[in-house]
C-alpha cells in the first residue's frame, strides 16, 4: 500500500511583502541611487519586490552613519547595555518566527520546514547567545579590556539568508562595533523585515544598516576606506578577491568560503543512519550548503549496499513547492545557479560518470533540480573537485582508512568533513587526520552558535560562532 | 714570502642555506658579502633564488605530517633541548653578536633572552590547547569539542634582530607542530645559520625549520605566492613590500600576520602562536 500525501501547505497570509524596499541607513528606510532590482520567488518565477540598489554614494551615506553610531552610541555604551538590545532582539525574531520563516521560505526556495525549525530558531539563538558575552568580553581570553574594531562591512550569501545576517550581526554587535551588512542580490527581503526588527528593538540609528544590490554594491563596500574590519560568507573565488582589495590595507579580514567535504562512510558504520546522514549532508537546503557532504566516500565492501539504500531512501525525498510542510528539497534558488548545477553535473557525464536520480516530478515553472547521485566518479572529475552548490553527490570509494583519508584532503577547500563508523578510536584517529574545520562523527549538518565554524586552507579563516567568533571583532 | 708566519691560522666557516636539515649551497651558486659593524668583510652568506625557496617549502611540506603527530610534550621537549644547546654555544654567538655590532654586554643579553625565549614556547607546547579549545555546550545531546590544529607550511620573512628577533619569530611558529621556511635578516645572517647547527643538534627532524640566507625582496614573492605555503608571516617585509606580498599571499588565502617589532624583550604573549592555529570543531552524538 502506498500512502500519498495530501498538500499541507504553510500559509503565507502571516508575512506582509512591500510591493518596493528601500535601503536601511541610519534607522530610516532611504531610496537608492542605483536602479531598483526585482528579488523573485525561485518556486514559481513571481515577482516579490523591487528593492532598492545602493551606489556607491549610498554606501558612503552607510558606513558614515554607522562611524557616527559607532563613535557616539554605541562604541560608549556599556556591554551591559548593548547585551540587552541583542536580547530583544533575540526575543522579536522569536515573536515573529513564524513570518521570517515564511518569508524566507518565499525569497530563498528553501522548504518551510527547515527555514521553521533550523534557520529561524537558529537566528534567535544566536542573538541570545552573543548577547551575553557582550559584557563578559574581559573574560573571553583576548585581554582584561578588549575593545571593538569599529566599523564592520559584511557581505552575505543567498543559502542562509537570515542565519548568516545573525553570524555576522550578533557577535559584531555584541562586542561593540556597528555594521554596514550587505545581503545577497537574490534574497533580500529577510534582511529587510530584520531592519524593521531593528527599529521595533530601539535599536539606535546606524548601529546596523543595510545597503542591498548585486556584486557592485559589494565591492563598493568591502573597498570603502571608512570600515575598518570585512566579513565575508561566499565562493573562495570572491573571497580571493576582496583578500587582494584588503591587501596593505591593515583592514581586518575573515572569510568563509566553499567547500568540497567528504563523508566517509566506513564499512562498519550503522548504514541506516549513515544513509540518512548521506541525504541530509547534501540534499538539505538543495545542497546551497557551503559545508555540504558533497563528496561520498564510502568503503569497498559495503559500497554496494550503501548506494542501494541511498537510492531507495532518494527515491523517498519529496521535492516542490517549499511552503509545503512535506517538502522535503525545494526550489533552486536562481535561474543563474540552476545553470551552473547543469553545467557541472553535464560535465560529470561528459568525464565519464554515471548519473541517477529517482523519479520525480518537477513544478513545471520556477528554477528545480532533481537530487542526483554520481557513481563511476574519479578524483580528477570537476565533480569530484568543484563546489556544485546543489543537489548533487559524487560517490567515490576507497578500501583503507589511510586512503579515506587521503582522498579526503585531497581538495583546496578544508571546511568540513563527516565520518561513519561504530569505531570510537576510529572516529578520532580519523577526526584527527581530516584538515578540515568542522568534523561531524555519525550525524552531518549541524550547527549551534556555542561551536566555532570555518574553513582551513581555501575554505577561508576566521571562526564563526563560540568565543572563537569574537576575535575577528574584537583589537587582540 | 712573508717573514712574519701566523702563529696559526683560523679555520674559518662557511655560511650555507639549511634545508630539509642539510646545509646545501645555494643552487644558484651566489653569494653575497656580509661585513661587521665597521664595514669589514665577514663572511660570504649564500644568496639563496627562487629554485631554493621552492625546495626548502619541499622539505618543509615534508616534515609538516611528522612533526605535527608528534605528542605536545615531545615537541616542547625537543624545544627544550634547543635552549639547552643555544646555551652549551653561548660564547659562540655573543662573538658573532658582537661582531654584527652588538656590544659585549648587548650581546650576552641577546643571547640570554633567546635561550629564555626557546624555554618559554618550549613550555606551551601541551598548554595551548586547553588555552586555545573548547568544549562547546551545545543545545543538543551532542558531544562538541574545538581543538587547535597547526596551519602547515609557515613562511616567516625574519626581522633584523638577529638571534633574538630571528628565535622570537619561529619558536612560537613551529610550538604548535608547523613547519616553516624562514628567511633571515639580510644585513645580519649569520646568527641564523649559527642557529640551524643548534637546531639540526638537538633532535629536531630536518625540514621542520628550513633558513634561507640572501635578499628579502627577491626570495619573499616567491614564498608569498608558492601555493603550498598555508601562511605568511611579514614581521620583517619592508613596509613598501607588504601590500604586494599580501596580495600574492590572497592566491591561495594564505593566512598572514603582520606581527609588529615593538623591541624582542616585551613578554611575546600568544598572538604569535594563535596566528598560525586552526580551529577544528568536532560533534558526536550522545545517545545508547
Amino acid at each position: 500500500m502506498v500512502f500519498e500525501y495530501a498538500p499541507a501547505p504553510e500559509s503565507s497570509a502571516v508575512v506582509d511583502i512591500r510591493a518596493s524596499y528601500g535601503l536601511f541607513i541610519d534607522g530610516e528606510f532611504v531610496d537608492g541611487h542605483g536602479e531598483p532590482f526585482k528579488s523573485i520567488n525561485p518556486a514559481d518565477e513571481s515577482v516579490l519586490a523591487d528593492v532598492a540598489r545602493a551606489d556607491e554614494s549610498d554606501v558612503d551615506r552607510a558606513v558614515k552613519a554607522a562611524r557616527t553610531a559607532y563613535d557616539t552610541v554605541w562604541g560608549p555604551m556599556p556591554g551591559r547595555e548593548r547585551a540587552k538590545y541583542l536580547y530583544r532582539i533575540a526575543r522579536l525574531v522569536q515573536e515573529r518566527s513564524r513570518e521570517l520563516a515564511v518569508l524566507e521560505s518565499i525569497d530563498n526556495g528553501k522548504p518551510i520546514r527547515e527555514s521553521r525549525d533550523v534557520d529561524v530558531p537558529l537566528v534567535a539563538a544566536w542573538f541570545f547567545y552573543y548577547a551575553g558575552w557582550a559584557d563578559k568580553l574581559a573574560h573571553a581570553g583576548f585581554g582584561p579590556d578588549p575593545r571593538p574594531v569599529g566599523v564592520a562591512g559584511q557581505v552575505i550569501p543567498w543559502n542562509f539568508p537570515l542565519l548568516m545576517l545573525a553570524w555576522k550581526i550578533a557577535p559584531a554587535l555584541a562586542c561593540g562595533n556597528t555594521v554596514v551588512l550587505k545581503p545577497a542580490e537574490t534574497t533580500p527581503l529577510t534582511a529587510l523585515l530584520f531592519a524593521d526588527i531593528c527599529r521595533q528593538a530601539d535599536l539606535p540609528p546606524g548601529v546596523v544598516n543595510i545597503v542591498t544590490g548585486a556584486g557592485d554594491t559589494g565591492r563598493a563596500l568591502v573597498a570603502h576606506d571608512g570600515i575598518d574590519k570585512v566579513a565575508f560568507t561566499g565562493s573562495t573565488e570572491v573571497g580571493r578577491e576582496i583578500a587582494r582589495v584588503l591587501a596593505g590595507t591593515g583592514r581586518r579580514l575573515t572569510l568563509e568560503l566553499g567547500g568540497k567535504a567528504a563523508n566517509i562512510v566506513y564499512e562498519d558504520a550503522a548504514l541506516d543512519q549513515a544513509v540518512e546522514g548521506i541525504v541530509n549532508g547534501i540534499f538539505f537546503n538543495q545542497g546551497h550548503v557551503c559545508c555540504a557532504g558533497s563528496r561520498l566516500l564510502v568503503q569497498e565492501s559495503v559500497a554496494e549496499e550503501v548506494l542501494e539504500r541511498l537510492k531507495a531512501r532518494m527515491a523517498t525525498l519529496r521535492v516542490g513547492d517549499p511552503l509545503d510542510k512535506n517538502t522535503d528539497i525545494g526550489a533552486i534558488n536562481s535561474a543563474e545557479q540552476l545553470a551552473k548545477i547543469r553545467e557541472l553535473s553535464a560535465a560529470g557525464e561528459a568525464e565519464g560518470a554515471t548519473a541517477w536520480s529517482p523519479p520525480c516530478e518537477l513544478p513545471a515553472r520556477g528554477f528545480w533540480f532533481a537530487p542526483t547521485v554520481f557513481t563511476d566518479v574519479a578524483q580528477s572529475h570537476r565533480i569530484a573537485r568543484e563546489e556544485i552548490f546543489g543537489p548533487v553527490l559524487s560517490v567515490l570509494t576507497f578500501r583503507t582508512p589511510d586512503e579515506a583519508v587521503t582522498k579526503a584532503n585531497n581538495t583546496p577547500y578544508g571546511l568540513s568533513a563527516g565520518i561513519w563508523t561504530e569505531k570510537g578510536a576510529q572516529i578520532l584517529w580519523t577526526a584527527q587526520r581530516l584538515r578540515a574545520g568542522v568534523v561531524w562523527a555519525n550525524t552531518f549538518n549541524k550547527f549551534d552558535p556555542a561551536a566555532p565554524f570555518g574553513g582551513y586552507k581555501e575554505s577561508g579563516f576566521g571562526r564563526e560562532g563560540g568565543r572563537h567568533g569574537l576575535e575577528g571583532y574584537l583589537s587582540v | 714570502m712573508s717573514d712574519r708566519m701566523p702563529e696559526r691560522l683560523a679555520v674559518r666557516k662557511t655560511y650555507k642555506l639549511f634545508i630539509g636539515g642539510a646545509f646545501p649551497r645555494s643552487e644558484s651558486g651566489r653569494s653575497y658579502v656580509v661585513t661587521d659593524a665597521k664595514g669589514r668583510f665577514t663572511a660570504n652568506a649564500s644568496q639563496a633564488s627562487r629554485k631554493d625557496a621552492r625546495d626548502a617549502v619541499a622539505a618543509t611540506r615534508k616534515a609538516f605530517p611528522g612533526w605535527s603527530g608528534r605528542t605536545p610534550y615531545n615537541r616542547g621537549q625537543i624545544l627544550y633541548r634547543i635552549a639547552e644547546m643555544l646555551e652549551g654555544r653561548r660564547d659562540q654567538f655573543v662573538g658573532e653578536l658582537r661582531r654584527a655590532g652588538a656590544s659585549k654586554g648587548d650581546a650576552a643579553d641577546e643571547v640570554d633572552a633567546a635561550v629564555d625565549r626557546w624555554v618559554w614556547y618550549a613550555g606551551w607546547a601541551d598548554k595551548l590547547a586547553a588555552v586555545t579549545g573548547a568544549a562547546n555546550p551545545v543545545s543538543g545531546p551532542y558531544f562538541n569539542f574545538s581543538a587547535p590544529e597547526p596551519t602547515g607550511v609557515v613562511a616567516v620573512l625574519a626581522p633584523d634582530s638577529p638571534l633574538l628577533g630571528l628565535v622570537s619569530v619561529v619558536a612560537p611558529v613551529i610550538v604548535s607542530g608547523n613547519t616553516c621556511v624562514v628567511v633571515a635578516s639580510e644585513p645580519a645572517p649569520l646568527p641564523s645559520i649559527t642557529l640551524a647547527e643548534v637546531l639540526a643538534t638537538s633532535d629536531l627532524p630536518g625540514g621542520v625549520v628550513n633558513v634561507l640566507t640572501g635578499r628579502r625582496a627577491e626570495i619573499a614573492p616567491w614564498l608569498a605566492s608558492h601555493m603550498d605555503v598555508n601562511a605568511l608571516d611579514l614581521t620583517g617585509a619592508a613596509a613598501e613590500d607588504v601590500r604586494a606580498l599580501e596580495s600574492d599571499a590572497a592566491g591561495n588565502l594564505k593566512r598572514v600576520f603582520r606581527g609588529a617589532e615593538t623591541g624582542w624583550t616585551a613578554d611575546p604573549g600568544t598572538a604569535r602562536m594563535t596566528a598560525f592555529l586552526e580551529t577544528k570543531t568536532v560533534w558526536h552524538p550522545m545517545g545508547v
